[in-house]
């Protein structure tokens, strides 16, 4: 194992715990929003994907890569938006 | 470690700026005031990590990039902004999937990228890290594909049970081990990692599969959690820093929301995803002897309208009737009247969490009417009314008293503490527990048969004319 290595699985576990400690005590009304905001973030391996689909290595990776892309992408720009629609009707209902 | 040169030093950094923004957006995200600016915070973060890796030096042609970038951008900013508020859980679902998917690619990409340059080491981190990316990756995806296609409709809701299906599980889970270590070992041969993947695909769809529509809030949550931890492992086979930590958060996130979950059902983990839970209500055995009333739209009215003190039960049978709006117009009329309106929000209520908050939102519910579980429960004995619109189970004393339902240990909505118990239910078929509700069956309850957006347009026409 690598000190690189063991330097990530730090940061990971770490990473873990903030997670568990960031979003204690959401309401309920909340959960949806929450949910599909996380649900966002996770697709922040698109930008893995954009390495992959633009390093010209060999047609696999190209293929591979691209197509993660546009995965990646409905993930991210989908799950913000539709994110966004759900607060949106919440902030209505407090007129 | 590398010296890194000026470049990937502000890369990093700027990942650093990213992670910040995205703990920022997870926050924001736990409280209504802040919810909204959270999940902007969110999306910046997301833009600047993804605008930094267009200058990472490895990037030669965009072509596929841009390709790439648009195309999912549009699909995805035209599902989001077409789909309708009572779709809502099975799009989160379909998002979710592709974002597994995402990371299962990448892991591949790399894999086949290294391979090509023969830098694979037999045994080494990249081959362990591209297995459980792929394992993780690939259940997300096809998890959610099957929790997509129960709440479309396109499968059956209810459990479907293959014969020894835990143990059929197992050996795919034991298989899949087995051949990723090969995989492993051997990293001149990809095979091995597409027969993972092939495997992988077949235990999500078999695991989600006989999970009853029910129990979907949890099964949604977990798959959120996972995609996170997929997006992670992704991260060390890269091993980039703003996939491992973004993917953490994600992954810890996600488990809160599952453990939550279950925690409102009083049931474990486990319990849930293996044990198979639920019929879906269709076409349960009717007990037969025992005799119910039906009731009609003018008796409900008269009730409602002089009525002190109403508690309204939404249920996922509400977003299948659409009927949101229409119910939240008879508590503007009822209100006018000078009757007290709650809604009563169980939290396994529909099928995500925090389902019926939306349902009602996008009906321009106020806030404040809504009440949990622990807020309502006791306002039951002095409620004149509580009226069930598409719920069932989450209102089964069964759930109090007998030991051997499948509910037994649920926490419930005091219903039948109300003076009077309406339910607007198609048919007398259980719910998803397959159980019957001896609710149906007692003296103070009024059963309305019928579509739950009919019986309610009806009511609120007759409160009209009043």
């Amino acid at each position: 194992m690598t000190g690189t290595l063991l330097v990530a699985l730090y940061i990971f576990v770490l990473a873990i715990f903030t997670g568990f400690e960031v979003i204690t005590k959401v309401p309920p009304l909340l959960h949806t929003p929450l949910m599909s905001g996380a649900n966002a973030i996770s697709g922040i391996t698109v930008v893995g994907a954009v390495i992959s689909a633009g390093m010209e290595a060999e047609l696999t990776t190209t293929i591979l890569g691209t197509l993660a892309v546009v995965f990646g992408m409905i993930n991210v720009i989908g799950g913000f938006l539709v994110t966004d629609r759900m607060l949106e009707m919440f902030k209505k209902d407090k007129k | 470690m590398d010296q890194l040169t000026t470049q990937e030093l502000i890369t990093k950094l700027l990942y650093l700026v990213s992670i910040v923004f995205f703990i920022f957006g997870l926050k924001n995200l736990g409280s209504p005031k802040t919810a909204r600016r959270g999940n902007i915070f969110a999306s910046l973060g997301m833009f600047i990590a993804v605008v930094v890796t267009l200058f990472h030096q490895d990037i030669i042609s965009y072509t596929w990039i841009i390709v790439g970038l648009v195309a999912g951008g549009l699909l995805g900013g035209i599902a989001a902004r077409t789909v309708k508020m009572t779709d809502m859980p099975q799009m989160v679902a379909i998002f979710n999937g592709f974002g597994g998917g995402a990371s299962t690619l990448v892991a591949l990409a790399e894999y086949h990228h290294l391979m090509d340059k023969a830098a694979l080491i037999p045994g080494g981190q990249t081959e362990i890290t591209v297995a459980i990316s792929i394992i993780i990756g690939t259940i997300t995806f096809f998890g959610s594909l099957v929790a997509f296609a129960k709440l479309q409709g396109l499968v059956r809701g209810a459990p479907i049970v293959l014969p020894f299906h835990n143990g059929m599980n197992g050996l795919f889970i034991l298989a899949t081990l087995i051949i990723a270590v090969l995989g492993i070992i051997t990293p001149i041969n990809p095979m091995y990692f597409y027969i993972v993947l092939a495997l992988m695909a077949l235990l999500g769809v078999t695991m989600v599969i006989p999970i009853g529509g029910a129990d979907m809030p949890v099964v949604i949550s977990l798959l959120n959690s996972f995609s996170g931890l997929a997006a992670s492992a992704t991260g060390f086979v890269l091993m980039n820093e703003v996939l491992i930590v973004s993917g953490a958060l994600v992954g810890a996130a996600g488990l809160i929301l599952t453990f939550l979950m279950c925690d409102a059902m009083n049931r474990s983990l486990y319990n849930v995803l293996f044990g198979a839970v639920g019929t879906d209500g269709g076409g349960g055995a009717v007990a037969g002897d025992r005799s119910v009333t039906a009731y009609t739209a003018d008796d409900a009215m008269v009730l409602l309208e002089n009525a002190n003190k109403v508690i309204i039960v939404p249920g996922y049978g509400l977003a299948v009737a659409q009927a949101q709006h229409v119910l939240q117009e008879m508590v503007e009329l009822l209100q006018k009247e000078g009757v007290k309106v709650l809604y009563a929000i169980h939290p396994v209520a529909g099928r995500m969490p925090g389902h019926m908050n939306v349902l009602l939102a996008e009906a321009n519910a106020p806030y404040d009417l809504l009440k949990d579980l622990d807020e309502i429960n006791d306002e039951f004995q002095s409620a004149d009314v509580a009226l069930v619109v598409g719920a069932n189970d989450v209102t089964n004393p069964a759930a109090r008293t007998e030991t051997d339902s499948p509910i037994y240990g649920m926490p419930i909505l005091n219903v039948d503490h109300a003076e009077r118990v309406m339910i607007i239910k198609r048919s007398l078929n259980p719910g998803f527990a397959g159980v019957d509700n001896p609710l149906f069956f007692e003296e103070k309850t009024m059963m309305l048969f019928g579509d739950a957006k009919e019986m309610v347009t009806d009511i609120v026409s007759l409160l009209k004319e009043a």
